[in-house]
């Protein structure tokens, strides 16, 4: 499917999300909540088959902390853009797509690590790069006044 | 005399522990593994990752977009061309510029050059990890006249930074297209041996046959790319089903297996360097005259959005994700390393094995760490 099918298929599969299509790619903003039931669904879908998860990244919005996710379908050959957003920065949580896709096992670990969004029913949520006592450090508040030289 | 003879009873319900790394020579870089043994047979191999992380997604957040290519480098250091050109084409995308085929050729012939010295290498280090010393001496002495070519042309050997937004920083040496095609005319000769040495010999057909299975649905789902996943018979080179550069132009052939043992994950890559030859010799010759950079404004602004760019270097697929809010520094730069993702699957398959097999499965994954650490 080409991008505006994509947009309208999504659309008539999950109405009241928002669906839209962006520079390069359908991207589809749903809630923490709802996103877990979101990727099953893309996954599964007959039309869809979104089996092929590129990769999981965190962004610092300001006010908001925000994950998007890249997938793709081999079997169709097309691709999605899913991002959800989460406000509260002393505790954010989003469930794990570890169960539907195994890569999302280490990519949500990466993110914990550098961004401190935890996530809900993941099997094994520790540290990857950093030692514990590190902060967040893409976080845009972050400060370390040793490690970073700011000119 | 009695209490000598008596049998010591070994609790073989208990698992035993050993670490693998940082410094062990079959991890080909600071990589920890902590290895739960039963006996023999691993029963769970849990990396333990970072040594080298050098936070390169936060340093780019405060150095321009042209700074960003020398920083790629770093990351997966036998595949740098490829890295430099995923961060050009992802900017170029980006500021819609055009570029002349003279520039996509030239970076196809040096992104095929690069996979193959890659490929020889990583040929090199595995024969050494499975006992064959001789491979590291045949390997590195063909890998040299690719250096060499790279020396003439781009100033550096391994740490090109040959690329950037726009084009390339300098013209072809003049002697490059001889070059090339004198290696290609070596290097076909040579590989015949590599076989010889390595790929009929029997005690390597026993290390590696039928170890480290993976699956093509397991493939997909823990998205191993690269010669690892098409040895399952994963359809995942971006040359081929995304092309960029100057591979829509050529008659490429994907190399897949169906067996995804580490026999084939060796096989995969030793067809790759014959590809790659064919590819370049397709290109050498037509390379048009022209320019070899675009000319750019002096500080580089990408309009605000997003722009992911996938590129296939020597060990599967780059994601370069750039967020931009229209400064001249990004706003969030994230690499989706190949490396990172191919570890991920170590467990998975190692599981089972005997602890020797896990220097093969590891060897036979290709992993480079500072790609994973980044």
């Amino acid at each position: 499917m080409d991008n505006n099918k994509l947009e309208e298929f999504i659309k008539s599969l999950i109405p009241e999300t928002d669906v839209k299509i962006g520079k390069q790619y359908v991207e589809v903003t749903v809630t923490p909540a709802s996103l877990h039931s979101t990727a099953k669904l893309l996954r599964d879908n007959e039309e869809t088959r979104f089996d092929f998860l590129l990769c999981i990244t965190g962004v610092d919005w300001g006010q908001d902390l925000g994950i998007i996710y890249h997938l793709r379908s081999t079997l169709f050959g097309h691709a999605i853009v899913l991002k959800t957003m989460v406000c509260d920065r002393i505790n954010p949580v989003v469930d794990t797509i570890s169960d539907l896709w195994n890569t999302a096992d280490f990519h949500e670990r990466e993110v914990y690590d550098l961004l401190g969004i935890k996530f809900a029913n993941h099997p094994d949520l520790r540290r990857l790069f950093l030692d514990s006592s590190w902060g967040f450090p893409l976080r845009k508040d972050y400060v370390d006044d040793v490690n970073i030289v700011t000119k | 005399m009695e209490e000598q003879t008596k049998t010591i009873a070994v609790d073989e319900q208990q698992e035993y522990v050993i670490n693998m790394g940082p410094q062990h020579p079959s991890t080909h870089g600071v990589l920890r593994l902590v290895v739960s043994l039963k006996g023999e047979i691993v029963k769970n191999v849990e990396p333990h990752i970072g040594y080298i992380h050098r936070g390169i997604e936060k340093m780019c957040e405060s150095i321009t977009y042209p700074q960003i290519i020398h920083l790629t480098d770093r990351m997966d250091y036998l595949s740098a061309h490829i890295n430099n050109e995923a961060v050009s084409l992802a900017v170029e995308k980006a500021l819609e510029v055009e570029i002349p085929d003279r520039i996509k050729i030239i970076r196809t012939i040096m992104a095929e050059l690069t996979r193959i010295q890659s490929h020889q290498l990583w040929w090199s280090s595995f024969g050494m990890d499975l006992g064959g010393l001789t491979c590291f001496f045949y390997g590195l002495r063909d890998r040299e006249k690719i250096l060499d070519i790279f020396e003439e042309t781009c100033g550096s050997r391994m740490i090109v930074s040959y690329n950037c937004p726009g084009g390339l920083m300098y013209d072809i040496h003049p002697d490059f297209q001889k070059k090339v095609k004198e290696f290609i005319k070596y290097f076909r000769k040579i590989l015949p041996e590599y076989d010889q040495l390595l790929t009929g010999n029997v005690i390597f057909h026993n290390r590696s046959k039928g170890i480290g299975i993976l699956s093509r649905e397991d493939a997909i789902s823990f998205g191993v790319t690269g010669p690892s996943g098409r040895a399952s018979g994963f359809e995942c080179d971006v040359r081929k089903h995304e092309p960029y550069s100057a591979y829509d132009k050529v008659d490429l052939k994907e190399v897949l297996f169906n067996e995804g043992d580490t026999f084939h994950r060796y096989l995969a890559r030793i067809d790759e360097m014959r590809e790659s030859m064919n590819i370049i010799e397709q290109l050498i010759d037509n390379i048009p005259e022209g320019p070899f950079a675009v000319k750019m404004k002096p500080v580089i602004k990408l309009p605000e959005g997003e722009y992911y760019q996938r590129v296939e270097t020597a060990r599967g697929e780059l994601g370069v994700f750039i967020i931009s809010d229209g400064n001249k520094n990004p706003y969030r730069v994230k690499f989706r390393s190949p490396n990172f993702v191919n570890l991920s699957v170590l467990n998975h398959i190692s599981k089972g094995m005997k602890i020797a097999d896990l220097v093969a499965i590891g060897g036979s994954l290709d992993l480079v760490i500072p790609d994973i650490d980044r």
